[in-house]
């Protein structure tokens, strides 16, 4: 529709293009501007990039494409081009007099959809509505796919700019997803497509998501097949915003790999472990290659996704290779959390904020979260909403702290969902309205208190983590690790403390992200994917680990060994106070051999209420640790 | 008084001075557009004396700063570039190959090779601009 809409006004379609010009050279950009104006577009100049961006965001579809000079005073050309790309997802086109290949390269990688050198002849302007029509057409046919889902929004082009194939990829499978839960994708293509135009909606959607997903989830069961449809969906977005990701992950990695062992973790744990689900969807990140994949990935895990997301991890999250810890009913929780993690991550990414609102999200999350903790069964419910969160939550985190206080997504976040710990600082940025509300519960468990003391040493040692971008892929991850600490500064780290703050103290060096006891094996494989991200979730991990090999004799071990590993990397020493606790629950659970890690999880959980805090804290840990 | 101008547009393209780009100029110059060549150059004109002093300046600060010289350097050449100052953009390349070699003398010496092609060229087309007023 739209693109014959656009054919059909093919022949027309140059003349009238809106274009943005910007340039800080008066000279260049005067002969810019009549050029332009030449081929009979509308133009619209400035020398400053920072009206430009203010110009670009005062209404969504003023323009239709954007022309920017690389060097300028006010902002480097490629940010704003990141910017520009990951907000609003207009085409842009780099201009400079340096036709150094470098230089070219960091345009494409930055989302440039071309780069002219100077001094620039009409021939080549003539030529570069073909970006507008190509990116409608992208969006478009995303949209048909996700046809129930996405709206049709080509022309402003929400989101889908890059990860065309994504898109289309997540469309499609949005829409499976949508057989699964036809809420759950009609959420998810809202939210998609919000979150490609405002963070807050996105966020929003994200915590209805995956209450949704998590409904869907249970009513459908186990499909891994669900996970990785929502990363992908949840991939695509991020990968639109791959750039801003890439930086936000490279913080998160480590708090990724924490929240990935996690999530492996508690994927293990239950089919609330959604985590594993997202473990998958992680995978199916990876290949999106933004960093937003791990940030998907992340979300996946309720508490395992986190840690990816915040990092660069998620990248790594790649490594999780979901589909080993992908646990069936997780996967669809994680698919869903997942997709919630993924909006939330595209949210995340445009909000550099997160870091700001994991904190706000955190503390609140935490202790409401701490607090309810109630029974694991909660948790593994909540594990998968808090899937959800972590991704969302990092975002939701911040926004959301009121998502918390439901008490029902505490025991979740116990779980290991980690995420939540993760998203306490990290969601809170990116849109994780979900992850806050996973946070609390896990995270804000106020009887974590032990955890607390930890987490706080972590956190601080996060802090620098998740205060930065990296937060947003890291969120899940911080979310999870906030969780079980008194998350309420925990999160405020970082999401990207997670790894740091849980301080997953190289409790187990084993840990690896294998977290996951129950899919053991997958669990290893997400713990060694953890453990790349884990840098800050590394203490998660090992939290998880901890939690592996106390609960299952066979698939903790597995876990713990892990998580230990990853742990180490990541985790502050501060955390190994934490690390401490962790080895408790272990024991605790040990006892109860829990294959899974879901069972680990829960049975965390439930000495958490025991425990009080300790509890909490583990749970928080597995997050944290993956 | 047109053929005068023609001429020394002319011997302005065949002396070097100027390239194709400035051809690019006069094509954008139309009706709707009557003075858009001079008016360009003269807004490189007036830019261009903020980016010179820029560079003296920053000359004479020691120990010299080579990187930001490429910089300022750098968006001096890409001014010239756009209206066609031919000579003037050569001697801004050289100047920038001094900068990153760290040559200090190369570079006041070439600096001064640019301020000398940047002055005549102004001096020429003004010249020219005049002629072309007189003609129409």
């Amino acid at each position: 529709m739209v693109v014959e809409g656009i054919r059909g006004d093919a022949e027309n379609f140059p003349v009238g293009m809106r274009v943005l010009a910007v340039d800080d050279d008066p000279t260049c950009l005067k002969l810019l501007e009549t050029l332009l104006r030449k081929c009979h577009y509308n133009v619209t100049t400035t020398n400053q990039a920072r009206v430009a961006l203010k110009m670009i965001r005062e209404k969504k579809d003023r323009f239709d494409l954007v022309i920017s000079d690389v060097h300028m005073p006010d902002m480097d050309g490629f940010k704003l081009l990141e910017l520009v790309g990951l907000e609003m997802d207009l085409p842009v086109i780099m201009l400079s007099a340096n036709s150094d290949p470098k230089l070219v390269m960091k345009g494409v990688t930055h989302g440039a959809c071309d780069y002219l050198v100077k001094p620039i002849r009409i021939e080549e302007l003539r030529n570069i509505w073909q970006h507008v029509i190509r990116r409608k057409k992208v969006d478009s046919k995303n949209q048909n796919r996700s046809s129930n889902q996405t709206k049709a929004h080509p022309a402003s082009g929400e989101g889908h700019g890059s990860p065309l194939a994504g898109n289309t990829d997540q469309n499609g499978k949005f829409n499976r997803k949508r057989k699964e839960d036809d809420d759950e994708t009609e959420d998810n293509d809202n939210e998609y497509e919000d979150n490609g135009t405002q963070k807050k909606p996105r966020v929003v959607w994200t915590i209805e998501l995956h209450r949704k997903f998590v409904q869907a989830v249970n009513q459908l069961g186990i499909e891994k097949a669900v996970p990785k449809r929502i990363l992908d969906m949840m991939n695509v977005e991020g990968l639109t915003r791959e750039n801003k990701y890439r930086l936000y992950l490279k913080r998160i990695s480590t708090v990724a790999t924490q929240q990935a062992n996690m999530a492996a973790a508690l994927g293990v744990k239950d089919s609330g472990f959604m985590h594993m689900g997202s473990l998958d969807g992680f995978g199916d990140f990876r290949t999106f290659s933004g960093t937003r994949l791990g940030n998907v990935a992340l979300s996946s895990y309720p508490g395992v996704m986190l840690g990816r997301l915040n990092s660069p991890g998620n990248v790594n999250m790649r490594n999780l290779t979901p589909s080993s810890l992908v646990q069936p009913t997780l996967a669809q929780n994680l698919s869903s959390s997942i997709n919630s993690l993924g909006k939330m991550n595209l949210v995340l990414p445009t909000s550099n904020q997160t870091p700001s609102l994991f904190q706000g999200i955190q503390p609140s999350l935490e202790m409401d979260q701490l607090q309810h903790n109630k029974g694991t069964a909660n948790f593994t419910s909540i594990n998968n909403s808090r899937i959800f969160r972590t991704g969302s939550a990092g975002a939701a985190l911040g926004s959301s702290n009121s998502l918390f206080n439901s008490p029902m997504s505490n025991p979740l976040l116990l779980h290991g969902n980690t995420q939540q710990p993760l998203s306490g600082g990290r969601f809170g940025n990116q849109s994780a309205p979900f992850t806050s509300e996973s946070f609390n519960n896990g995270v804000s468990d106020p009887t974590n208190e032990n955890w607390q003391n930890r987490v706080d040493a972590s956190k601080i040692h996060p802090n620098t983590l998740l205060s930065a971008e990296p937060f947003h892929s890291q969120l899940p991850l911080n979310g999870l690790r906030d969780n079980n600490s008194s998350n309420g500064t925990y999160l405020q780290n970082n999401p990207i403390d997670l790894s740091s703050g849980l301080a997953l103290p190289p409790f187990e060096d084993s840990r690896e992200m294998q977290c996951q006891v129950g899919p053991m094996g997958d669990v290893q494989n997400m713990a060694q994917s953890w453990s790349e991200q884990r840098q800050g979730s590394g203490i998660v991990n090992q939290k998880m680990d901890m939690y592996t090999g106390g609960r299952s004799s066979s698939g903790g071990s597995a876990l713990v060994q892990q998580n230990g590993k990853l742990v180490t990397e990541s985790i502050p020493r501060s955390n190994e106070d934490f690390l401490f606790e962790q080895p408790k629950l272990p024991s605790g659970l040990a006892p109860q051999g829990y294959d899974s890690l879901d069972e680990l999880v829960n049975a965390m959980i439930k000495r958490e209420q025991d425990e009080n805090g300790e509890f909490a804290f583990e749970n928080y840990s597995f997050g944290a640790g993956m | 008084m047109e053929r005068q101008a023609a001429y020394l547009r002319n011997a302005l393209f065949d002396q070097g001075y100027l390239d194709e780009q400035f051809l690019q100029l006069e094509d954008l110059q139309d009706e709707t557009n009557p003075h858009f060549v001079e008016e360009v150059v003269k807004l490189f004109y007036t830019d261009s004396v903020r980016l010179i002093q820029s560079i003296e300046l920053t000359l004479k600060n020691t120990p010299r700063d080579f990187e930001k010289l490429d910089k300022i350097m750098h968006q001096f050449k890409g001014s010239s570039t756009s209206i066609g100052a031919k000579k003037v953009k050569k001697e801004c390349t050289q100047f920038q190959e001094y900068c990153n070699v760290g040559n200090v003398e190369g570079c006041i010496r070439e600096f001064q090779e640019v301020k000398q092609e940047h002055a005549a060229l102004k001096r020429k087309l003004e010249h020219y601009f005049q002629l072309a007023r007189e003609a129409r």
